[in-house]
């Protein structure tokens, strides 16, 4: 396990929260932010703050190193051959958008098929029906088996030679499902496919290597890696990033302007439209270092055995339900207490101290598919302590207490 | 943050044996969810000559809404349309902390739900159902 020491290196986890100490299980949401990360941001505003790709002057060049440097550490942190496989975005939802409305509306006919999962975050969802309705192509979905998991069957009987794109998630962010996207690539090209991959949750706790899946695109959200927000990125094969449009406009992207015509740089800076978010990327540079300096391995196996004994201890409540499979799952639990709303959960645990999510976690279908409207989830990361989820099993349990006194 | 400012003991009476939960034959209907948690109801209001003669609710989510929802439709019975909006607003006032008074005293209990901001719109989502009912009924007039 990772030493709880690395606690001090998050000044966030260090305060009370209605009298308790902070227990942040809430981590899939966004996760925290190390001092590294911080100090790296105030050291650019502190220091280098300047525009990129223009000035002449020694800030200008440490701005444009600093950033590009950044997009250097992505392309190496998730496997991709070059730095100039890497757009960078808002997050995980602009990635996405980036690839439906400037790659797969130009090849998506009516009669084609883009094939998704129930599983799906809005974010890996809203975009291809977007691209379904305005281009008449059919979304289809790949069942899902009783605990939440993909059988390759049906992945098999799902995408056929009129399939253009496959998109789904490598990590769940409800059922904490793994999704064999490598083995799912396989299927989708032997049709003439392409897989988007949404890496918002796997990207931050698990060793992601685009190339060995061979996905086509895969996207990921900086403030869920220990980065701050308003940073993400989108990865993608470059004869593919060579076809995609760009779906932003002005500075920064263009090569000549004429009065009525415009060439674009090559990618990725023709899909970096306006000043970028500089200082963002910066963080996210540092969390990689951070994370890299962890070690994924070492991320991964602490989030294992954090999830384990979760699932031991939570199974031990009467009256939960514990959703997804029981095994082999990422780092967070999502349950539901018989007769307490996840709202009322969420807050007599948030009295405690404890921050839990409570909602449909932006995965209504899957809601609908659980026969739930809603669930409590809470997710771990490198930080989080066996003390801590103690501390939720007690929380729990005083939550059902509390309603059963108050409801009579 | 004292728990028992919020779950007050009439809250969870509405939330265990809510009041006017069902369905009526015609009348207005107005769906509304909360998009943020999933919350959902479905208000269904008989007016007649500008009167709410009848409210009936069906809905899915927290104790906090669904007690809400139970004491807003007693509250609204016999009300004019217009009543009915300015109950809504005088509720709008109670969750920005304002000290308000309802003739059904119940619904007094849900001042507690100021203190806890991530459940204010937990409380407002049947009143502003009620709110969109009772315009589309004066439109309808």
């Amino acid at each position: 396990m990772i030493s709880p020491d690395i606690r001090k290196l998050f000044p966030i986890l260090h305060q009370e929260v209605n009298g308790h100490p902070l227990v942040y299980l809430d981590s899939a949401a966004t996760s925290q932010k190390p001092i590294q990360v911080i100090e790296a941001m105030k050291h650019y505003y502190e220091c280098d703050n300047s525009n990129v790709h223009r000035g002449v002057h020694t800030l200008g060049s440490r701005a444009t190193d600093a950033y590009e440097g950044a997009r250097e550490k992505v392309a190496n942190f998730i496997g991709a051959a070059s730095a100039e496989q890497i757009v960078f975005t808002r997050g995980t939802t602009t990635a996405i958008n980036l690839v439906a409305l400037g790659y797969a509306m130009h090849v998506c006919k009516p009669g084609d098929e883009i094939v998704i999962t129930p599983m799906e975050h809005h974010s890996n969802l809203i975009p291809w029906q977007q691209v379904a309705k305005r281009t008449g192509a059919t979304l289809k979905y790949i069942p899902l088996q009783p605990d939440g998991n993909i059988a390759l069957a049906d992945v098999e009987a799902t995408v056929t030679a009129n399939t253009k794109i496959v998109a789904c998630t490598y990590v769940s962010n409800v059922l904490g499902v793994r999704n064999p996207v490598k083995e799912i690539a396989k299927i989708a090209h032997k049709h003439g496919a392409k897989l988007v991959v949404d890496g918002a949750q796997s990207t931050p706790h698990l060793k992601v290597d685009v190339r060995e899946i061979d996905c086509d695109f895969y996207a990921l959200s900086g403030h869920k890696m220990c980065g701050p927000t308003g940073i993400g990125a989108l990865y993608g094969k470059p004869e593919l990033l060579a076809e995609m449009e760009p779906i932003e406009f002005g500075g920064e992207m263009i090569d000549f302007v004429e009065l009525q015509d415009s060439t674009f740089k090559d990618a990725p800076w023709r899909f970096e439209g306006g000043t970028p978010i500089i200082a963002g990327a910066v963080g996210l540079g540092a969390a990689i270092d951070f994370l890299q300096e962890v070690g994924l391995d070492n991320i991964e196996a602490h989030e294992h055995k954090l999830t384990d004994y979760a699932i031991e201890r939570l199974s031990t409540i009467d009256g939960i339900t514990i959703y997804g499979p029981k095994k082999d799952r990422a780092g967070l639990v999502t349950f539901n207490l018989d007769d307490v709303h996840p709202h009322d959960v969420a807050t007599v645990l948030d009295s405690k101290g404890i921050a839990v999510r409570a909602g449909h976690h932006c995965c209504q279908p899957l809601m609908k598919w659980l026969k739930a409207s809603s669930t409590a989830r809470a997710s771990f990361y490198l930080y989080n302590t066996e003390e801590e989820i103690d501390r939720l099993v007690e929380g729990l349990i005083q939550t059902k207490e509390y309603f059963n006194y108050a409801i009579g | 943050m004292q728990l028992d400012d919020l779950y007050r003991r009439v809250i969870m009476d509405h939330y265990k044996s809510p009041r006017n939960s069902g369905t009526l034959d015609g009348g207005v209907t107005i769906e509304m969810n909360n998009p943020t948690c999933g919350d959902k109801i479905s208000l269904q209001l008989e007016v007649v000559d500008g009167i709410v003669k009848n409210a009936k609710f069906v809905g899915d989510g927290c104790s906090i809404s669904m007690s809400s929802a139970s004491m807003m439709t007693v509250a609204v019975k016999g009300k004019t349309v217009d009543e009915v909006i300015a109950l809504a607003d005088q509720f709008s006032g109670l969750m920005k902390g304002e000290d308000v008074e309802f003739e059904y005293e119940d619904i007094d209990a849900l001042s507690g739900v100021n203190k806890f901001p991530a459940r204010i719109k937990c409380a407002t989502l049947a009143w502003n159902a009620v709110r969109k009912g009772a315009i589309q009924s004066k439109h309808q007039q």
